[in-house]
Parts: structure tokens; sequence; C-alpha cells
């Protein structure tokens, strides 16, 4: 019983390669992906936006930067993964980035053979996309249930609202004592596209029924597949934090414009001590997201705590963001002609993924030694 | 008057002094004045003498226009061998606040005059800005300096003047003119708090202590020669003043569960029965925001030490504010009978605070004032909404008036 030990921190700021990376995801992202074209694609079946996928993967590479070079990656780390990750939130782009994220932190985790070696390889490129077929609240430090089983050669089972699984290639399942490695398109496997409160991140509600895959089996693929949560829920605090500067930015820049009782909105105090609070805790979550992805990229030993709390902190920052825009901008953020419902639908539906922040409280209860 | 237009660590700036150069020069002084042997008092103002005082400063006052991060080896050494203090934290009004203001807007003589006794401790320093009548708009304030030849002649009130009853000189703001709007008819001065008129009462607050104290200026007489700055410029002098108040949020890494967060999980490991799920939630909930503060502001000491000053000192003056007063109360809550006992409500005049070794009772009291000292938390908003978010101000009706003819 006694106080956690302190980490040492590290380096939260951002690097010029870093600063560099963003300038390029971002320039991509606002000529490939304005708002209204990620507002035009939620009312169509085509729920990914391929193209961009695929400037982004293969122009800057951003699906290859947690892997090494020798295994085909860019040789960076999960700081350059999650400085990508802001810039996607702030976008709202409908893209696999978080799910390949989760995937390839798995197949890192695998270690080498020659299925993984060559998918990882693939992914890497952007040549193939493979997402985790587990269900999208499932967080690390809660085991994840197995609800495929193997029989002989063929999975069965169900595995319902997967995240980025709609255009993937692969599905990683998990089976009693591996990871199955399946053919998305191959037969025995059924996706079914769920209308997803988040239609920029839709989910797959998956069904194997006498699917083939090869299972790669290893002594702690448990363990792998929580610490690919764990590296997810760091990314994605990450995609919080952008999304809630956008939200932040786009309301200061509204209550400016707006005019009510001849005056800007942004001069009333009531409004503006509001907006002071949000930017204070956008800090904290900058700060959290970058400990987190610091912790990610070092191997750090303290990883857990710094991804429960910035999963956490995230969560219940991007939504407030989110929540405050909506509400700052009155009637005309109702509008679906509008982007803030993009953002809300994003902010409610990331504080579910990869854990709830109730969820990350309570793993973090246990790491920091403050039970129950 | 001729006021020094250079920042303390800007213009002679040394750059052949190298944290190598400086452990040389310690070394050197240490060897010259062997600290368990010289006098507190003599050792400290050698150390001014040779320029390792603050070396970011002028040389002959106390520094060597070195670089301001070198100062922290520079203590670390001195303290490694021994040497005495300077009573940093009873005078951290002179040190912090003081010293940088004479230097920015002091002329030479009154730097050589003031600076040496400062940073050795021999004179204390208090600050005699707040008022009864203006706190957070402290440019209303009403205590009056009238000319009389080469003399002022001071009349007023001011309040919350930590130190008051321990210092020797006073930084004061008081309106010389009445007829000019309220920033413009300010004026700066250095007043001796020994000299007749001056009373100081000590101030009970809700803790049962008296640790600020209310100064009673009748008549007092300050010659102009310890004017600071031009007169009517006395609010950009005090702007200066405040500035350097949170400048220090520091390097290094700070501890997890340091501080009010920290005695609250302290008490939850230690009391098992206390737990409720309900509290649980609760303090999980402030570990994770202390967590998030803890990191914030590291990261905005890195951004210091960068060379990238962040506006983020506000927000993390408003969050600690909160957290202090909301993990302090959950730790009453958790304490039960016990947190409706209070250890003393006698008056005294405490020395120097350490919260840590405190009732939680008393913390709870004590936080009260977070938000409130060193700039209102809604100021700090405002702050955060104007300079950072770049809001419009509030429209406002005491800009452009006679200050004689506000409403009071």
């Amino acid at each position: 019983m006694s106080a956690p030990a302190t980490p040492e921190t590290g380096d939260l700021l951002y690097t010029d390669v870093e600063d560099d990376l963003r300038a390029s995801v971002r320039a991509l992202v606002d000529r490939q992906a304005p708002w209204d074209a990620v507002l035009r694609r939620t009312d169509t079946d085509d729920a990914v936006d391929t193209d961009l996928w695929k400037r982004l993967t293969q122009e800057i590479g951003v699906a290859g930067l947690a892997v090494p070079e020798e295994r085909g990656g860019a040789g960076a780390s999960w700081r350059e993964v999650a400085v990508v990750a802001e810039e996607l939130g702030r976008a709202v782009a409908p893209v696999p980035f978080l799910g390949t994220a989760v995937a390839t932190a798995l197949l890192l985790d695998l270690g080498s053979s020659d299925v993984t070696d060559e998918l990882l390889a693939a992914v890497a490129a952007g040549e193939r996309t493979a997402a985790l077929a587990v269900g999208a609240t499932r967080g690390a430090g809660r085991p994840v249930p197995v609800t495929v089983e193997q029989r002989g050669e063929t999975l069965h089972g169900t595995v319902t609202a997967v995240v980025d699984a709609v255009t993937a290639d692969v599905l990683l399942v998990p089976v009693d004592g591996g990871v199955a490695v399946v053919e998305a398109g191959g037969e025995g496997v059924t996706r079914t596209t769920a209308v997803s409160l988040d239609m920029t991140r839709r989910l797959t509600d998956l069904t194997l029924d006498g699917a083939r895959g090869r299972v790669i089996e290893g002594a702690d693929v448990d363990g792998g597949i929580e610490r690919a949560l764990r590296i997810g829920a760091a990314v994605l605090a990450s995609e919080q934090l952008g999304l809630a500067e956008r939200c932040l930015a786009d309301t200061v820049s509204y209550l400016r414009e707006r005019h009510q009782f001849g005056r800007p909105l942004a001069s009333y105090q009531a409004l503006k001590h509001r907006l002071a609070d949000l930017w204070v805790a956008i800090t904290q979550v900058r700060a959290t997201a970058r400990y987190a992805a610091r912790c990610a990229a070092d191997g750090s030993p303290d990883l857990p705590v710094a991804a429960a709390v910035a999963a956490a902190h995230g969560a219940e920052v991007a939504l407030l963001a989110a929540e405050d825009a909506l509400q700052l901008h009155g009637g005309i953020g109702f509008t679906w002609e509008h982007p803030v419902h993009l953002f809300l639908k994003r902010a409610r539906a990331d504080a579910l993924v990869l854990g709830s922040a109730d969820h990350h409280r309570s793993v973090l209860a246990e790491l920091v030694d403050l039970p129950a | 008057m001729t006021a020094t237009d250079s920042p303390p660590d800007a213009g002679s700036l040394d750059a052949t002094l190298d944290a190598a150069a400086l452990a040389e020069r310690v070394e050197q002084f240490l060897a010259e004045h062997d600290p368990s042997t010289t006098e507190p008092v003599e050792f400290l103002r050698a150390r001014f003498a040779a320029g390792l005082a603050w070396v970011h400063y002028p040389a002959g006052l106390g520094g060597l226009g070195a670089e301001n991060g070198l100062q922290a080896a520079v203590d670390a050494a001195f303290e490694a061998a021994g040497a005495p203090e300077n009573k940093p934290r009873l005078n951290v009004i002179g040190l912090g606040m003081a010293a940088p203001t004479i230097l920015r807007f002091g002329t030479e003589e009154q730097q050589q005059r003031w600076l040496p006794s400062l940073w050795t401790g021999e004179d204390i320093w208090c600050q005699l800005f707040s008022e009864p009548g203006a706190g957070s708009d402290l440019a209303g304030l009403a205590t009056s300096a009238v000319r009389d030849g080469d003399e002022w002649v001071v009349n007023g009130q001011k309040v919350w003047t930590s130190m008051a009853h321990h210092a020797r000189w006073g930084i004061l703001v008081a309106r010389t003119d009445p007829e000019a709007p309220k920033h413009r008819g300010l004026t700066y001065f250095v007043v001796d708090m020994s000299a007749p008129g001056v009373e100081v009462r000590g101030l009970r607050q809700i803790t049962g202590e008296a640790e600020f104290n209310e100064v009673f200026m009748t008549d007092v007489r300050i010659p102009d020669d310890q004017r600071l700055g031009e007169v009517g410029q006395g609010w950009a002098v005090a702007q200066y003043t405040l500035m350097n108040e949170r400048v220090a949020i520091g390097g290094g890494t700070l501890p997890r569960e340091s501080g009010a967060a920290g005695a609250l999980a302290a008490r939850w490991r230690e009391h098992p029965e206390a737990r409720t799920p309900g509290l649980h939630d609760r303090m999980l909930r402030l570990w994770v925001q202390a967590e998030a503060a803890r990191l914030t502001a590291e990261r905005l000491g890195q951004q210091q030490a960068a060379g990238q000053p962040g506006p983020e000192g506000s927000g993390v003056k408003i969050t600690y504010a909160r957290l202090n007063q909301e993990c302090s109360s959950l730790e009453l809550e958790l304490r039960g009978e016990d947190g409706l006992r209070y250890p003393d409500y006698t008056e005294r005049r405490p020395e120097v605070e350490d919260y840590g070794s405190r009732d939680a009772g008393w913390r709870y009291l004590r936080f009260r004032a977070n938000s409130i000292e060193g700039g209102t938390s809604e100021i700090l908003r405002n702050v955060v909404a104007e300079r950072v978010l770049g809001l419009p101000a509030e429209a406002r009706a005491d800009k452009d008036v006679p200050w004689k003819d506000l409403p009071r």
C-alpha cells in the first residue's frame, strides 16, 4: 500500500520531424477530405475514403510509421503515429487509421513468422489493410472473450461492432490459444456494416461460418491483444486531442463572427469562461496524450498507467468540446448541413471505443493501488 | 531618473560563461569562503559580490550576465557544500517580484541600494498592491500619494500583505493623479516599512490564524528617490511585477501524487473501511485530473526550457486551485467523524507554511484561497480567453473616465 513511483516523463513536445509530418497530413486531408465531403459520404454506402487512405499510406506512409525499416516500415515510432491521429481526428477523416494502428501493434507483438512478416510489410506499405476482430468497446486491462471457435480447419462464430473492418483485407480473429489470420473477402466470412452513431467510422458485425485462416499460436497471444488495445487507447487519445482542438477552434471563430444584442458573442464572459476552461482541459489532453505516445514509443513500463490516464481524460474532454461546440453554435449546430454533428458523433463514439473513461479508471485503480 | 531598459537576462549576456566556467567559479569561491566557518551573512554578502547570487543579473549586482538557465546548477553546488540560505521562502516577494522590478525600472543608485541586502535576506520585502476596494480591479486603487517638495505624502490602506510584519521594505502602487483615467494616474514607490505612519496589523483568516496583514498608511513620507519609474507609469511597473509572480513553474519531473491528490490517495489506501463506490469514482476522477495537471505543468516546463514560453501558466494555476479544493474536500469526506474536528482555531502568526504537514480540515479551508490569491480563477479565465484565444474584451465603462468620477 504505497504511492506509485514516478517514472521519468520524457519529451512531451513535438519534434521538427513530427511538425513536418503534421503539416503534410494536414495539407492532404484539407484538400482531399474537407468536412462537407466527409458529410456527403455519410449519406452513402461508401463508408471509407479509400482514395484518401491510399494517398496517406502510399504518399506519406502513415501505416508504416511504427514498423521498423527491416520489417517494411518507416522506422519511426508511436509518437509519429499519434501526431497523424491528431490530424485525422481534427478532420474526422473516414479512413481506417485507428484499426490499422491496433492491428499493427498486434502483428509487431506476435513476432516474426512467414504469416506476420508478409502481412506486416503489406500493411505498412498500404497495400493491404488489417483489422483486429474484437468488439469496439473492448479495452486493455480486462479479458477479451473469444467468440470464434475452431472446428478442425474452419472457424465459426460472430464478433459484433468491429472498428475499421468495413474495407479491411485481412481480419485478425482471436481464437482459443491464438489469432487466426482470415481473408476478409474469403468464403464463409459475412460482413454487415452497421448504421453507426458515428458514420465516419462505421462498425462491422462479423459472422464466420466455415471460414478458413492460418492460426498464429503463441504463448502470450492474450497479452499481445491486451498490449495492442492499450497502444490503440494511447493513439485514440491523440485523435481525441485533435478532435477537441478542432471543436474549440471552430467555436472560437464562430463566436467572434456571430453578433447578438449588438455585440460579438465572443465578448460575453459567460461564453469566454466556458471556452477558457475548455482550452485548459485541452492543454492537459495534449500533455497526457503526448506522454502516452512517448511511453508507447519507448516501451515504457508506465504505458498502462499513461494510456489509461490519457484515454480517460481524452474521452471526457473531447466529448465536452464537441458538446460545448454544439451548444455554443446554437441552432445552426443542430442542422445536418453543419460539421458540428460529425464531431459530436465521433467524440461520443470515441468515448466508448477501446474502453470507456470508466473502464480506464477502474483499470487504473488496480495499477496504482487504489482499490475499490 | 534613468530607467534601465533591458530585462534581467538580456543585454550584457556573457556567452563565454557556460556551466563549466560557472562551476569553476563556484568551486574557487567555496575554497576561499568555507561555509562551515564563515558567518552566514558574510558568506552571502561575499557570494553576492562574486556575482554568484543570481548569475543572470548584471555584474556588480550579484550576477555575471550569464544565462538564466545556469542558475539551478549554481544553487545546487552551494547547497551541496552546505552554504547558508538567503531566506528564499520568507523573502519570496523580494526575490521573486521586487528584485526583477528594481532591476528593470530602478536607477543604478536604487539597484545598488536595495538589491544586495534583498538578496542576502537581510531585508525582507512585501508588496503593497491590493486594497479593500481594489482586488481584481487593481488599477482602481485609492491609496493616494501627494507630492510635497522632494517627498510624497501617502495615505491609504492595503490588504493581503504577506510578510509585512517581517518586512523592511515594501513595493507600493499609489494614486498620484485622481484626475487621470485610472490606469494613467498611478505611480510606483518603495516604502520604508519602519517609517512613521506605517501600521501593520495581522488579518485573521478563516483558518483562525493571521497569515496576511492589513497595512495602514497615515501621512507616510516617501522621498522621491524611492520612486520606481516615472510619475504616472505605475501601472506598467506593477504589471511587470505581477508578470514575475507566476514565471517560475519549474522544470524537471514533478512527483506523481504530489500535493492534495497524494494526501487523498494516501488516506484511501490507509482506510479501507471508508471506501464506497461513489467515493471511489470521485477519487479516481481526481487522481486522473491530478496526473493530467502534473504532466501539463511538466510540459510547460519543457516548453519554457526550450525557449517556447506558452500561456499555459494561467491554466495550470486554475487547475491546481480547483484540484486542491476538490481533493481536500473529498479527503474530509473520507475522514467521516474526524472530518468534523478541527485542530486549532487560535489566532497565530504562522511562519512559512508547509501545507503537506497540516490537517485536512486546515487544508480544506486554506485552499479556498487558491482560486482568489494571485489572480482569481475568473480573472485568469479572462486572461486565457482574451490573450490566448483572442476573444474580445467585454465592453467597459472605466477606461477613459477620470478615476475620481468612477462609481465606487
